[in-house]
């Protein structure tokens, strides 16, 4: 009685696991910047809805893991947020996916609008430390950072050039707890994701730029990272179709309506 | 059958005790061998009296953050040991056992409360108080070390609330009987008696806010340099491990596991205090 239930169970695994052989969705995984991430996820929703059979996974892990995934494979697609790729992403081909601006934050009690590439840098090297050296009311500035690892961090860094963080800087790790921090506190400064700009802070003008998506895309907004698609050897079968996908019309007004730029 | 029954029992949960030792020289293991190489290929005394911690330069030092953890950790205990040995004393000697019943087991909520929502409470309500009434950028020492404080309050309270109650009752009764007041009996008497007891409390208290990570690098600031005064905002060992483990790679990797060794030596002195603490009562 046991035993022949046993056996028919036996059968029925056996013929599901081959049915779901022959019918195995085809995945993409992709995993690395925490930037990107969210949107990598909601262009992977979108792709499975229109082309049944294939499974976007995404993880994050930030830029670093990204590289790292890539070149391992443990994913098919790193995405990275950096200005230079590392000399550890050598190898891997690289594909421009959509750019994000950077925004210098203030809290919207700051009076303080606009603020020039030198002036960034030497309210971020630590040699500007008053705001009434940058035309702003009488107070020490607090600089608000990411922390070491940080592809927004890297990013900045190279831009504005030459940035030694001032040793006096708060460290929040995350793009949220930046601005929470900047919210919170009238003379502090910090830098996130444009995408990430709300009511509760406001983003000053750099070099009498403002930091939109029109400014980003004429080339007028300096503080702008690409954001990479990385993969080991040629693309092939879904990983190369969701590729195509996301650099689509379709994908890069996706792309633009949540608050990215487009690539091109 | 039953003798075999028994046997079987014992050695299952035989097997079971030695799992979470072994998960516990598991970790140590890990840790150590993670760890070890990089402190002594960078040399243990740059590692630990260097303050320049540059990851991507290959400078590692940590001598900041182990200030600043001892700094946090002492301020926690100011505010957290009083408060908890004096609200211990009040529930034990001064309250009846039926609000006892009721307060105790209220003050051990706090410990189920997310260390998450305690650094909540410290950026929202704590670091702007700090800020607009005492100057600084508010994430601070200071905010840091009241609000370890708050999330102490539990161990010490339940602990030393154990130890006074097993202070036996003959003894109080005596220094009643000799004329003393009621206080003059709690000080003199009770509080020698259950010492050991609330010092364990206190000790265990200290280890909890050395290993706190959450609550501190929201309300700390995390900036990498030894603090002056209190209202600077600082980075612990533990914060340092928490915020830069996900991006990094190499030596880096590497001088955090070394961070987590550090780390590990100081809370086993502390557990170990405590347990010398506990047993000097239980020999008595």
């Amino acid at each position: 009685m046991s035993v022949c239930r046993l056996t028919s169970i036996a059968v029925l695994l056996a013929g599901m696991l081959m049915y779901g052989c022959g019918k195995r969705a085809e995945s993409v995984t992709l995993a690395g910047s925490t930037a990107f991430a969210p949107f990598a996820e909601k262009l992977g929703s979108l792709y499975m809805a229109q082309t049944p059979g294939v499974r976007v996974a995404v993880q994050g892990g930030g830029s670093t893991v990204g590289i790292q995934a890539a070149q391992q494979g443990t994913a098919q697609i790193g995405m990275a947020d950096l200005v230079k790729l590392p000399p550890e992403a050598e190898g891997l081909t690289a594909v421009v996916v959509a750019r994000d601006g950077i925004a210098v934050i203030l809290n919207p009690a700051n009076p303080v609008a606009n603020l020039t590439m030198d002036q960034i840098r030497g309210i971020f090297c630590g040699t500007l430390r008053n705001w009434k050296e940058v035309g702003g009311k009488d107070g020490a500035i607090t600089l608000v950072s990411r922390e070491a690892g940080s592809g927004t961090r890297a990013s900045f860094e190279q831009i504005v050039g030459q940035v030694k963080l001032s040793a006096g800087a708060l460290v929040q790790d995350s793009n949220g707890s930046i601005r929470e921090t900047v919210a919170s506190d009238p003379l502090a400064i910090g830098y996130l994701s444009h995408g990430l700009v709300n009511a509760k802070i406001k983003a000053v003008t750099v070099n009498d730029q403002p930091c939109t998506t029109e400014a980003v895309m004429a080339d007028k907004y300096a503080l702008v990272r690409p954001i990479y698609l990385l993969t080991k050897g040629s693309l092939q079968g879904a990983a190369q179709s969701f590729v195509a996908f996301i650099l689509s019309e379709k994908g890069q007004a996706q792309i633009r309506q949540d608050g990215l730029i487009p690539a091109k | 059958m039953r003798i075999s029954g028994d046997k079987i029992a014992k050695y299952v949960f035989l097997a079971i005790a030695c799992s979470a030792i072994a998960s516990l020289l598991l970790i140590a293991l890990f840790i150590l061998l993670e760890g070890l190489p990089f402190i002594l290929r960078y040399g243990p005394w740059k590692f630990l009296s260097t303050s320049d911690w540059r990851p991507h330069e290959g400078a590692f030092g940590i001598a900041p953050m182990i200030i600043s953890s001892l700094w946090i950790t002492a301020g926690a205990m100011l505010i957290g040991a009083p408060l908890g040995v004096a609200g211990a004393v009040f529930l034990s000697e001064f309250v009846p056992k039926s609000v006892m019943c009721i307060i105790k087991p209220t003050i051990e909520l706090l410990a189920g409360i997310p260390s998450v929502v305690y650094g909540f409470i410290g950026v929202m309500v704590l670091a702007p108080l700090i800020r607009t009434n005492l100057g600084g950028p508010g994430l601070s020492l200071l905010a840091a070390a009241v609000i370890l404080g708050i999330m102490v309050l539990p161990t010490i309270i339940s602990i030393s609330v154990d130890a006074i109650g097993a202070v036996p009752n003959a003894f109080r009764e005596g220094a009643l009987a000799l004329g003393a007041t009621r206080w003059q009996a709690v000080r003199m008497v009770v509080l020698k008696a259950a010492r050991s007891g609330i010092i364990a409390s206190i000790i265990l208290a200290m280890g909890r806010a050395v290993g706190e990570t959450m609550a501190v690098i929201m309300v700390a600031g995390n900036t990498i340099r030894t603090p002056h005064s209190a209202l600077e905002p600082v980075r612990t060992l533990t914060a340092n491990i928490a915020i830069e483990m996900s991006a990094a790679t190499g030596m880096h990797r590497q001088a955090l596991f070394a961070t987590g060794v550090v780390l590990f030596v100081v809370i086993m002195i502390l557990n170990s205090l405590a347990m010398a603490a506990m047993r000097r009562k239980g020999g008595r």
